[in-house]
């Protein structure tokens, strides 16, 4: 891709060779996040730090920070609700995302 | 320098194949093609060829297996005819706009139905439109030079174009005709080793095949496009250096008595020579016959043509494929479409022979000939006329 | 045990590699099962591997140019030959190998990705010449049970009963009128190495499955249980929970067929009525009692049979 440019719209000077894609998982430029219309919060106190929503997110947002809590990039997660759904804790709530 | 040698062409295509030390090989075996690739899974049994010989279960996967090695680097033959070439259809586009520059050798074969393992060129002019280099053999000596320049072009970085040589089936395919394959050190010259400009390496990974949203799919196919048309010049340029290594020389469009032609045969594969014949015959009467022939049918060598036409009245386009309810053969209505636009073009006539085996005769030519000077005072009726058939 | 396992620790929740082949920013639907399934079979295999992509949704989620969710090399070409595509590849590693022109030490796994239609359906006959041809790499099915990228059409692996745009309820019909097609045991008939069930629910034991299943010497294929809301009608926050539920109605069961022999992965002794599976789904809302009844009676005799060629009766 050349740079600077984050769309598909360029010349076809510009299309690369074959139309490949030479920067690996260059989707992270794209936000999922807009999608949402839940948002995960997460009650650190009832958090066991097992991992559980980290693994099951198809989106691939949790990251641990430095005290090992798992916490959502909201620039990509969808609001699905899965995190959620399989904390064995209760741990996080899906709240309305406000516009 | 080689010897010549009485060979079956097949096995002649099948020993350059080897010469060109390719990696990987996938094929299915389908008449007349069978001769090519029972002889590469030969070579490779008995390991004169050092390659993987992939006995895939039908062309859809011989030349999907073939995209996917030669997406990974290797040098990659396939080889086919008719209902398999049919069958690799929805893959055969696929290949040059993914940049893989697959070499195969069809042995071209009428189309069912009904069946017929016999020779024409409804098969391959089913694909005119895959974008890929294509080329017309007359004879053994021809194709095995084909098969050393596609692989030469096609993996040529300015190129990376998949690459088509077409035999006629049988006649081509299975005579024995004295044939010279060169030293394998002039092929080596000649032929360097692959190295594509990308690859499927975990070291640096990459995206093949993505989704063409609507704000891209028409400039990828416009960049295809314009670099098809670029293959033209190195196509030629391989040529060149074919002769300088080989001492055989080849152009896109060969011509034959066309000094002060009036009246042209055009035609594609091995009936030129029966064709030739016709000429010289016809000749022989004082009527100013010529021949033209395309060994080069993509990218077409639009301007090779019209120049080799030039000063003739009528070209008369013999068509080895139907085209039902269309305005001419496939090559008739390229032809005639290529001249349009051309100041003082010769008339086009167009007729179809030869048909899922049927002989075409020296005498078959001579009368398309003498019809050519028929129509050279009158307008054919017709578009097209399909010649030798019973009524 | 294959002797190509022995080093192989197997993950836990302790272990899991910290490696994402697969990028965020992808466009499946809220709470997808397939991609989610995608994401942990990668995540198991590492950055070492060469995929290739059935066209499908996981196709087209990752990969609308300019963009690519894809951080390991990637390869699509069309529907139904993923498995066709990938012996290619493989047979070009072999030879780039032997020739010394690739590092033969290098290990390089080679992944074939396809939905249940480029599977079971148009592209059953790639795949069952590939496993024939004993080429060294994994085939990974992802079953959502329908072909979702063109609309939710059925397939031969949507199961009896089930509301599709093609398998449609209505007076003569009550949906999909044929049972899932068994594919594992189709794969398993080819006698390669290792063939296993795994599901998104268990991820452990699915990342573990994928990870023998690579290790093989020769194919190995692993058919992975996939929530689709948009195509089910369900809640994406659900698919979890149907996943798990898939199993233990016993509709899924989980296991491995090594070198020909069946081991039941997770055997469901206490296995709860399909009924609570299929009325969290609005593809199975319409079902009569009878039909559920019908459908029990299928899944308990699956079972057995699948018990009995685990000898485990
Ligand atoms: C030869 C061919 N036929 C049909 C299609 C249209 N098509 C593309 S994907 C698809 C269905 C995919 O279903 P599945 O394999 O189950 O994958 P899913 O999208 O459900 O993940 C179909 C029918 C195609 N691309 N090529
Ligand atoms: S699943 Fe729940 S308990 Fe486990 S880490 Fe996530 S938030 Fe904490
Ligand atoms: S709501 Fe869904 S997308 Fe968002 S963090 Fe939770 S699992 Fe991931
Ligand atoms: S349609 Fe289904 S399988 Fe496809 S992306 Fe959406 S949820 Fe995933
Ligand atoms: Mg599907």
């Amino acid at each position: 891709m050349p740079k600077g440019k984050d769309t598909a719209l360029i010349s076809w000077k510009e299309v690369p060779f074959g139309c490949y894609i030479l920067e690996p998982g260059n989707s992270v430029g794209f936000k999922t996040g807009d999608w949402r219309s839940f948002r995960p919060v997460l009650d650190k106190e009832k958090c066991v730090k097992c991992g559980q929503c980290y693994i099951m997110c198809p989106d691939m947002t949790y990251t641990q920070d430095e005290e090992g809590y798992y916490i959502a990039d909201l620039t990509y997660c969808k609001g699905c609700g899965i995190c959620a759904s399989v904390c064995p804790k209760g741990a996080i709530t899906m709240v309305v995302e406000e516009v | 320098m080689g010897k010549r040698i009485a060979k079956e062409v097949s096995i002649a295509i099948a020993e350059a194949v080897k010469q060109c030390r390719v990696d990987v090989i996938a094929a299915y075996p389908i008449t007349p093609q069978t001769h090519i690739v029972e002889h590469l899974s030969e070579l490779v049994a008995n390991g004169e060829l050092d390659a993987e010989y992939i006995t895939v279960e039908s062309e859809h996967s011989a030349i999907s297996a073939c995209l996917g090695s030669v997406a990974t680097g290797a040098r990659t033959f396939t080889s086919t005819a008719s209902q398999g070439l049919a069958l690799m259809h929805e893959i055969l586009f696929i290949a040059p706009a993914l940049r893989l520059p697959v070499v195969m050798v069809v042995a071209n074969r009428a189309l069912s139905a009904p069946i017929s393992i016999w020779n024409d060129h409804g098969d391959i002019m089913a694909e005119r439109d895959i974008g890929w280099i294509q080329t017309f053999a007359e004879n053994g000596q021809e194709a095995v030079d084909l098969v050393y320049h596609a692989f030469r072009v096609a993996e040529d970085r300015r190129v990376m174009f998949p690459a088509i040589v077409n035999i006629d089936g049988f006649t081509l395919s299975h005579m024995i005709e004295p044939i010279e394959l060169p030293d394998q050190e002039q092929v080596d010259r000649y032929l360097p080793p692959f190295r594509p400009r990308y690859k499927l390496d975990p070291r640096k990974p990459l995206s093949m095949g993505p989704v063409g949203i609507p704000e891209i799919y028409t400039e990828a196919k416009k960049a295809q496009d314009e670099a098809f048309k670029n293959a033209y010049k190195v196509i030629l340029k391989a040529w060149d250096e074919f002769e300088e290594v080989f001492g055989r020389r080849y152009r896109p469009v060969e011509t034959y008595r066309m000094e002060d032609a009036e009246v042209a045969l055009l035609i594609m594969g091995s009936l030129a020579e029966t064709a030739m014949t016709a000429v010289d015959r016809m000749r022989e009467a004082g009527k100013r016959v010529g021949l033209v022939r395309l060994r080069l049918w993509r990218p077409f060598p639009l301007r090779d043509f019209v120049k080799a036409v030039k000063g003739l009245k009528v070209l008369a386009v013999i068509d080895r494929a139907l085209s039902p309810g269309a305005t001419g053969g496939p090559v008739g209505t390229e032809v005639r479409s290529a001249l349009y636009q051309v100041p003082g073009r010769p008339r086009v006539v167009n007729f179809i022979a030869g048909l899922g085996g049927r002989d075409v005769t020296v005498e078959d030519f001579e009368e398309m000939a003498d019809r050519a000077y028929v129509y050279m005072k009158k307008k054919p009726k017709e578009p097209y006329e399909m010649i030798g058939v019973k009524e | 045990m294959l002797k190509e396992w022995a080093k192989f620790k197997g993950f836990s929740a302790k272990n899991l590699p910290k490696e994402e082949p697969f990028a965020p920013g992808h466009r499946a639907c809220q709470g997808c099962g397939e991609v989610l399934a995608l994401r942990l079979a990668l995540k198991a295999l590492g950055m070492n591997v060469i995929a290739i992509s059935a066209t499908g949704c996981m196709e087209i989620i990752s990969s609308p140019f300019p963009y690519t969710s894809w951080r390991v090399p990637w390869l699509h070409v069309a529907f139904e030959n993923a498995a066709a595509v990938a012996s290619g590849v493989e047979a070009a590693l072999r030879a780039l190998k032997r020739k010394g022109r690739f590092p033969r030490n290098r290990r390089v796994d080679v992944v074939a990705f396809a939905g249940d239609g480029g599977t079971a359906d148009i592209g059953l006959q790639a795949l069952s010449g590939a496993l024939e041809r004993g080429h060294d790499f994994v085939y990974i099915c992802l079953d959502n049970e329908a072909y979702m990228n063109t609309g939710v059409q059925r397939s031969g692996c949507t199961p009896y009963g089930a509301m599709t745009t093609t398998s449609p309820p209505g007076k003569k019909s009550i949906g999909q009128m044929t049972w899932k097609k068994n594919v594992p045991a189709i794969a398993a008939a080819h006698g390669i190495p290792y063939v296993a069930t795994a599901t998104p629910a268990f991820f452990l034991d699915l990342m573990n499955k994928v990870k023998k299943a690579a290790l093989v010497e020769g194919p190995a294929y692993v058919h992975i249980y996939s929530p689709c809301p948009t195509g089910w009608g369900t809640k994406g926050e659900d698919s979890i929970t149907l996943a798990k539920l898939a199993v233990e109605t016993r509709i899924f069961p989980l296991y491995e067929v090594i070198e020909g022999k069946y081991y039941i992965t997770r055997k469901i002794t206490k296995p709860k009525p399909v009924e609570e599976y299929l009325k969290r789904q609005r593809r199975f809302r319409h079902l009569t009692e009878e039909e559920i009844r019908k459908i029990q009676a299928r899944v308990d005799a699956e079972y057995e049979r699948l018990l009995r060629l685990a000898e485990c009766l």
